[in-house]
């Protein structure tokens, strides 16, 4: 599972990940911002087959791109005058965000190489094949309060959402006129 | 030479800071739901590599919950960017100041 091509592809999807991250937030036009984000997100989707999480890989695809980024897609037709071409921003402070960040990026990368001990399993023993009917059973066992907490959260705040974002919001009062 | 887990580790901070400088420096609020993505996903990619390579499919089982965070976090954050939208017209963080004193 080490041999070259598996490498240079590993690296190339790290290479598709790390370049449209920087055009999420490098790009002038949101609309770029927003193909970036895609491709950041089937680059990951990637990145999750190599580590044997197959059935992550695919709700990262459902979810994210299927479901998120149309989302924010439509939040930004939503928002942007199109016909008058305002879906330019500027940036805010660039060089102290830039330092700071990469900094932190510096701290973050020598811990990671130089300081850390990592715990891992051997080699043998890390995660093989399908990991589809482990997760199946820990939804349903372990983590079933869990699992129906968060869908109450996610229908909770889908029917906020939409409140939220209705257009036509009349002041009720209570003589009901 | 082999793909390690620092490998891993390390595209994931590469794409945690990206979201970070998008946070910090761009004034479109759509495009800081995008960076948040973005820390999200990063967060994600380092809990499956611990996953993988502990053998323990919990790490996955955290993925999940975070991502149904992250829908219900982007449907709750674009209705309120389409409704302060509607009432400024505008969705950039430095003209919507009204909860400053």
């Amino acid at each position: 599972m080490n041999s070259l091509a598996y490498q240079i592809i590993f690296y190339l999807f790290a290479a598709i990940i790390v370049g449209s991250a920087a055009l999420v937030v490098i790009s002038k036009n949101i609309i770029h911002s927003a193909f970036g984000l895609l491709f950041t997100f089937f680059g990951v989707a990637a990145i999750y087959v190599y580590l044997n999480a197959d059935f992550i890989a695919v709700t990262q695809i459902v979810v994210y791109v299927g479901g998120i980024l149309v989302l924010l897609l439509f939040g930004v037709m939503l928002t942007n005058k199109i016909t008058q071409a305002d879906l330019k921003t500027e940036t805010l402070n660039p060089v102290p965000g830039l330092l700071i960040t990469l900094s932190v990026l510096a701290m973050l990368l020598y811990t990671f190489y130089f300081r850390a001990k990592w715990v891992t399993v051997p080699v043998d023993q890390q995660l093989r094949g399908t990991v589809v009917e482990p997760i199946g059973i820990a939804t349903m066992t372990t983590y079933v309060l869990p699992f129906e907490i968060v869908s109450i959260v996610l229908m909770v705040a889908l029917l906020g959402a939409a409140y939220i974002a209705r257009a036509d919001r009349k002041v009720q009062t209570k003589e009901g006129k | 030479m082999e793909i390690g887990m620092t490998h891993y580790l390390a595209l994931s901070a590469f794409m945690f800071t990206t979201g970070v400088i998008g946070v910090l420096t761009r004034r479109n609020a759509i495009v800081i739901f995008m960076s948040i993505e973005l820390m999200l996903n990063a967060v994600n990619l380092s809990l499956v590599t611990f996953s993988h390579y502990l053998n323990d499919v919990q790490g996955q089982m955290l993925v999940f919950f975070v991502m149904t965070v992250a829908a219900a976090e982007a449907a709750v954050g674009l209705a309120i960017v389409i409704s302060m939208f509607r009432n400024k017209q505008t969705i950039n963080i430095d003209e919507i100041n009204i909860l400053k004193y």
